[in-house]
């Protein structure tokens, strides 16, 4: 069993490292430092932190003023207050003057567990990809969150990513790992069918690759850690080959990578597909992994859905 | 310092007389709002900014955040007569492709700092500027106009907390309290009253003006200045559609824009 990492803890971590040499990056939360882990940059920088209370739409506004002076702010609070109660903040103040700032929705997903639905984003994804100028990052693991840090900080716009609250394996090798905007990884070759997976799901990806493997079926799993701008080459060439495919990802699937990829397939090579997602519904409180099971982010149930494909 | 004052009520004449062009030719518009702001876009502009209108990015100049972004026709004119861009572009306000959008885009219009029209935002903005000033070392003022109306939206009381708690002085705000909004007044579609109290409420530096006079205007500029720590907010008492005798405490101009006999009857009122 591989090492076990929070998203937002690799996040917390990356952005001191990564701010060290460079004075332009900048830190802004709403009274969730300790949840969204960036109060690890508030003891390193308190000088370039700033806590701005509860209040999103004034944490949004902050950060586009501070971006016109040339700082790279990166505000960070739930995905559901960020993405949600910010939304017309970022896409006013942020996105349409294509300013350079960083959204960082931490808590994303059912897995939030239980504090419930009112907590659980499951539409952030959907609703920021919407937004015309943002790029969307949804890294799936410790080492690709850090990667994503590191390229965000290099990338002159706005960005939305989403860091998870808990502990995913890690299944990147940071020694060889290379993350680029845009473009999605093929983390394990198959002929039979494509998994395209992103952030928590590529786990599950895997997971179900072995056990299919296991019957003799080849899966090919792709993560796919942005969502927009999505890496459509990637993903139609693989459709090529296995002439069906499935997406998995923790959130809803309207507007979400399932809708991105059915898109994009179906302008350039349409094939049957499936999905492993809210669909059309919201969260509840519960455990984790009791969630995971309930709404089909399973192993078993893309097995099953794969198997409705062949 | 003497200041001509003359110099700037002839300015803030111009700036209306431009407005009602501009907003005439577009078809479409708010003229009430921009009028009613016209003298203290004239003192920033022509007296109280340092600004390089060759180099609009210039990083030590001063910001001006036009949070009550439907008034940009009066910023517009403000830019063109400084030179920003030809006074030609003032023809093809909201006009496709054109570089003056119906609310002030910083990705089109040199001069303009940033970004607004959705009611609410702009102080945030202002606040995060002068976070970065106080970073960078830098002293220049950042200047922001809200609306009375506006007021009304929940995150200008975020931000007038925030202004206040990090203590940014450097950040000097307007309301243009001329008391309408599009529905009607603002007493009696929010129950909008003692706007200066409010703020007050909130810890600012609260000074009350004559938002037509020059002189008032300047000398609240110089007095906020002078506050050390605690940010102020200038609450002008303006007149919607100040200049135009049909226009004046009328809601119906707020956004809709005059005929060409309208055009040229206000004109006239404005001594062209």
């Amino acid at each position: 069993m591989s090492e076990l990492i929070a998203t937002r803890d690799a996040f917390g971590q990356a952005i001191i490292e990564f701010a060290e040499n460079n004075e332009k990056v900048v830190v802004l939360d709403a009274d969730l430092a300790k949840a969204t882990m960036s109060c690890k940059f508030k003891d390193a920088y308190p000088n370039r932190f700033f806590d701005m209370g509860i209040a999103e739409c004034d944490l949004v506004g902050t950060a586009a003023g501070l971006a016109t002076t040339g700082k790279i702010p990166f505000a960070c609070t739930f995905a559901v207050f960020a993405a949600g109660r910010a939304f017309e903040q970022i896409r006013n103040s942020v996105a349409y003057p294509h300013l350079n700032v960083k959204i960082c929705g931490s808590h994303g997903g059912i897995s939030v567990g239980k504090d419930g639905a009112t907590h659980q984003a499951v539409e952030d994804l959907a609703v920021m990809a919407a937004v015309p100028n943002m790029v969307v990052l949804n890294p799936g693991d410790a080492v690709e969150m850090r990667a994503a840090v590191k390229a965000m900080i290099d990338y002159d716009g706005p960005v939305y990513i989403r860091l998870g609250r808990n502990p995913v394996p890690v299944v990147f090798d940071p020694d060889t790992y290379c993350f680029q905007i845009g473009k999605g990884i093929k983390v394990r070759k198959g002929k039979d069918v494509t998994l395209v997976a992103t952030g928590s799901l590529l786990d599950i990806a895997n997971q179900a690759a072995e056990k299919l493997l296991a019957e003799g079926i080849q899966a090919e799993v792709i993560n796919i850690a942005t969502i927009k701008p999505l890496d459509k080459d990637l993903i139609v060439e693989s459709a090529k080959k296995t002439q069906r495919v499935v997406v998995l990802e923790e959130g809803i699937i309207v507007g979400g990578l399932g809708s991105a990829v059915a898109h994009a397939l179906s302008e350039q090579y349409p094939v049957p597909m499936r999905y492993i997602g809210m669909d059309d519904c919201f969260g509840q409180s519960g455990d984790p992994v009791a969630l995971m099971e309930y709404y089909g982010m399973t192993a078993e149930e893309t097995v099953r859905k794969v198997k409705e494909l062949l | 310092m003497m200041r001509n004052i003359e110099y700037l009520e002839q300015q803030a004449k111009q700036i209306r007389r431009l407005i009602i062009r501009s907003i005439g030719k577009a078809g479409s518009g708010h003229p009430g709002g921009s009028l009613s702001c016209a003298d203290l876009m004239a003192a920033l502009y022509f007296d109280v900014m340092n600004i390089k209108p060759q180099e609009p990015l210039w990083e030590d100049r001063d910001r001006f955040v036009l949070s009550k972004g439907h008034a940009c026709p009066a910023l517009y004119a403000a830019l063109a007569m400084k030179g920003y861009y030809p006074m030609e572009e003032l023809d093809h306000l909201r006009e496709l492709g054109s570089i003056l959008q119906g609310h002030p885009y910083s990705g089109k219009t040199p001069g303009v700092d940033v970004s607004t029209g959705s009611l609410g935002q702009g102080l945030s903005v202002a606040n995060g500027i002068a976070l970065g000033a106080r970073l960078d070392g830098k002293d220049y003022y950042v200047y922001c106009l809200m609306g009375d109306g506006e007021t009304e939206e929940g995150q200008v009381w975020e931000a007038a907390m925030s202004t206040v708690h990090y203590r940014l002085d450097h950040v000097i705000a307007f309301v243009d309290y001329n008391h309408l909004q599009i529905d009607g007044t603002i007493e009696e579609i929010m129950g909008n009253v003692n706007v200066a109290g409010r703020f007050e409420a909130f810890g600012w530096n609260v000074l009350t003006i004559d938002g037509h006079n020059t002189e008032e205007i300047l000398q609240a500029i110089d007095s906020a200045k002078e506050s050390k720590g605690i940010p102020t907010m200038i609450v002008m008492n303006t007149v919607k559609g100040k200049g135009v005798s049909f226009m004046e405490n009328q809601v119906g101009w707020h956004g809709s824009a005059p005929s060409a006999d309208q055009v040229a009857q206000a004109l006239k009122e404005l001594g062209e």
